[in-house]
């Protein structure tokens, strides 16, 4: 018996020549090829930007880090940093974490848990997709209208006429609602039933069902939402142009007490797009510094979500 | 029998119900989370409120003639509307033209023929792409797009120009088309797969003939979304597309140019209040209720194809 028998690890090729013959898989390999194409261009993308964007910033970042964060808008290129712009977008920060992340999960709360599947929570559910598509420009409009015109007497009673970081809070709070409770509520979903009907059985009411079992469960896959976004909030600008933050320069000075609340402002986003407009380089290269600081926080804002999410994936 | 009547009435409904202040509390609570989650149809109602508002004084006052002329120019109370719809919708054709297949085909890849290892380095980057602030998109359009593809691409391109602006805003949109895609592929069942295995079928064609056939109301959405988003898009068309006072109507997408959302943008740019001839702030709001208008729709017709596919597994 001088039958040749190939050895084992050789099958699955073995099994897959039979039954493709000698043939080349033209079309498989072609539009694989397509596919990686259009992966790799979209990575390459994201490549020649961070690259860009740094090259472009680091003769300002190198040569006065310290001076470019903490210094103020003005008119010479090589004295002008962004201390006005982050404590713009600090601010803004605050309002969206103090307003939208209890407001967004308490919604997701009832939605999840007080009233699933009622005509009421269908409604709301309906309704909240409809608001995270809604163009960011469109809240900008809602801001001005809102918080800049009709509630002036509380955002800016002063010079500022409204246009204060306080419309630009709590307006970026209304952008963000809608994505807070819709991953919030995802979160509160996937939370097992069992958990639940463990707590009702030993008799505690819905709230502290939601507060003990609930809540912890599902707190990782809020965070995640919650994190993603505020830096989504930290990074829009259209609805800044429109609440009224200024392009121009800033007297007030960068203070983070409670008073300047209520002056004119601007913040991280606006910063750059004014930048960004003004043709000679040393703007150029202050914009592009303006955005690797800008983009440093988003970007790890946006890790901290990235990380928070495989780790809870892995325990489920 | 006298003890067990006595026993029946100690323990009625009444007594499981427990004490009345932790009852009271249970009630505040449940009001509290039932005004988070109306605020949100009070949101709603105010968009809709303030745009209907300024939206009907600008269509009663204004004429058929100014929203039919040479360009838009609302500080001279020109308010051409066929100059930023046109403006809007080659920045989104551009925009689809390049975010639909790198969207699609990353979809594809990710969903069909990535390992799960590969899977799990490729779908943060394309994340993070997600997660790039807009602004940040509109100053590689303009220092980088532009000069490096758009005027290489034709030799009377300007610096500002729609071209660049649209392929920055396709880029932006990218990872949302992806990220809707690859869902609906990855909600296909497996056994349509094994089915099309079993018969033979290469890999190409299971993706092809069977996975995205199957998806393909999901993939319809993902489109939907990205044009939704696209139109939606500001900060890319304001800074890319040089869009500052006005601009003539004009089709070429290598000259500079407006679009809804950039005409809004720099007429609230730079001013104290909104001001200029009669009605220009008006128009602010009829501008941001066209475009409210026709992301609204777009996107309720984007849902009803996802419900689909999710009806469907």
């Amino acid at each position: 018996m001088a039958m040749t028998t190939p050895p084992l690890t050789a099958a699955p090729e073995l099994v897959r020549q039979r039954l493709q013959g000698k043939k080349v898989d033209t079309a498989g390999l072609v539009f694989r090829g397509l596919l990686v194409v259009a992966l790799v261009t979209t990575m390459a993308v994201l490549v020649v930007l961070l690259v860009d964007v740094i090259a472009g910033g680091w003769s300002v970042l190198s040569t006065r880090p310290v001076d470019f964060l903490t210094g103020k808008l003005g008119s010479v290129a090589a004295r002008s940093g962004i201390a006005q712009g982050l404590r713009g977008t600090f601010f803004i920060g605050v309002f969206v974490v103090v307003l939208a992340f209890p407001l967004g999960v308490g919604a997701a709360i009832y939605l999840e848990e007080y009233a699933p599947r009622s005509r009421f929570a269908r409604f709301v559910d309906v309704n909240i997709r409809n608001l995270a598509g809604v163009p960011s420009v469109v809240y900008g409009l809602l801001g001005f209208a809102i918080f800049v015109k009709a509630l002036r007497f509380l955002t800016g009673p002063g010079s500022a006429n409204g246009a204060t970081v306080i419309s630009a809070g709590l307006t970026l709070a209304i952008l963000v609602l809608p994505i807070v409770i819709i991953t919030a509520a995802e979160a509160i979903r996937a939370v097992p039933d069992s958990l639940r009907e463990a707590g009702f059985g030993v008799g505690a009411t819905r709230w502290e069902v939601v507060r003990s079992h609930v809540l912890p469960y599902a707190s990782p896959g809020i965070l995640t939402g919650t994190v993603l976004s505020l830096a989504r909030a930290l990074g829009e600008a259209a609805p800044l142009i429109l609440v009224g933050a200024t392009t121009g320069f800033l007297s007030e000075g960068a203070g983070y007490s409670l008073a300047s609340l209520q002056e004119r402002f601007t913040a991280m986003p606006m910063v750059i797009y004014t930048w960004a407009g003004r043709p000679q380089p040393g703007f150029q290269n202050n914009t592009a510094a303006a955005i690797v600081v800008l983009l440093t926080v988003v970007l790890l804002a946006n890790a901290v979500a990235i990380l928070l999410r495989n780790r809870y994936e892995k325990r489920r | 029998m006298a003890e067990r009547t006595a026993n029946a009435t100690a323990f009625s409904a009444a007594s499981l119900r427990g004490d009345p202040g932790r009852l009271r509390k249970e009630s505040a609570i449940r009001a509290i989370f039932f005004a988070a989650a109306a605020l949100s149809v009070v949101i709603m109602a105010l968009i809709v409120l303030t745009l209907a508002r300024e939206t009907y004084t600008f269509v009663s006052q204004v004429e058929l003639a100014q929203l039919w002329s040479d360009g838009w120019f609302p500080r001279r109370a020109l308010y051409d509307i066929r100059t930023i719809v046109a403006g809007s919708v080659l920045v989104t054709a551009i925009a689809m033209l390049v975010a639909t297949p790198l969207g699609m085909g990353a979809a594809v890849y990710l969903s069909e023929y990535a390992r799960p290892r590969v899977r799990r380095v490729l779908k943060p980057v394309l994340e993070i792409l997600a997660s790039i602030p807009s602004v940040v998109l509109g100053f590689f359009a303009l220092t980088w797009i532009s000069p490096e593809i758009v005027q290489r691409l034709s030799d009377h391109a300007s610096l500002f120009n729609l071209a660049a602006a649209g392929i920055g805003v396709g880029i932006l949109t990218t990872p949302l088309v992806a990220s809707i895609a690859e869902d609906a592929m990855r909600s296909v069942p497996d056994a349509l797969r094994e089915a099309s295995y079993g018969m033979g079928a290469r890999k190409v064609t299971t993706s092809v003939r069977v996975v995205i056939p199957a998806a393909v109301s999901g993939l319809v959405a993902a489109f939907i979304v990205g044009v939704s988003r696209a139109i939606g898009e500001t900060m890319v068309v304001a800074i890319a597309a040089g869009a500052s006072g006005g601009s003539l109507f004009s089709l070429d997408v290598f000259d500079r140019g407006q679009t809804m959302t950039a005409a809004m943008a720099s007429l609230a740019t730079g001013t104290d209040a909104v001001v200029g001839a009669g009605l220009t702030f008006q128009s602010l709001f009829f501008v941001g209720s066209l475009l409210f208008i026709l992301t609204l729709l777009l996107n309720l017709f984007a849902d009803r194809f996802v419900r689909r596919v999710r009806q469907k597994y």
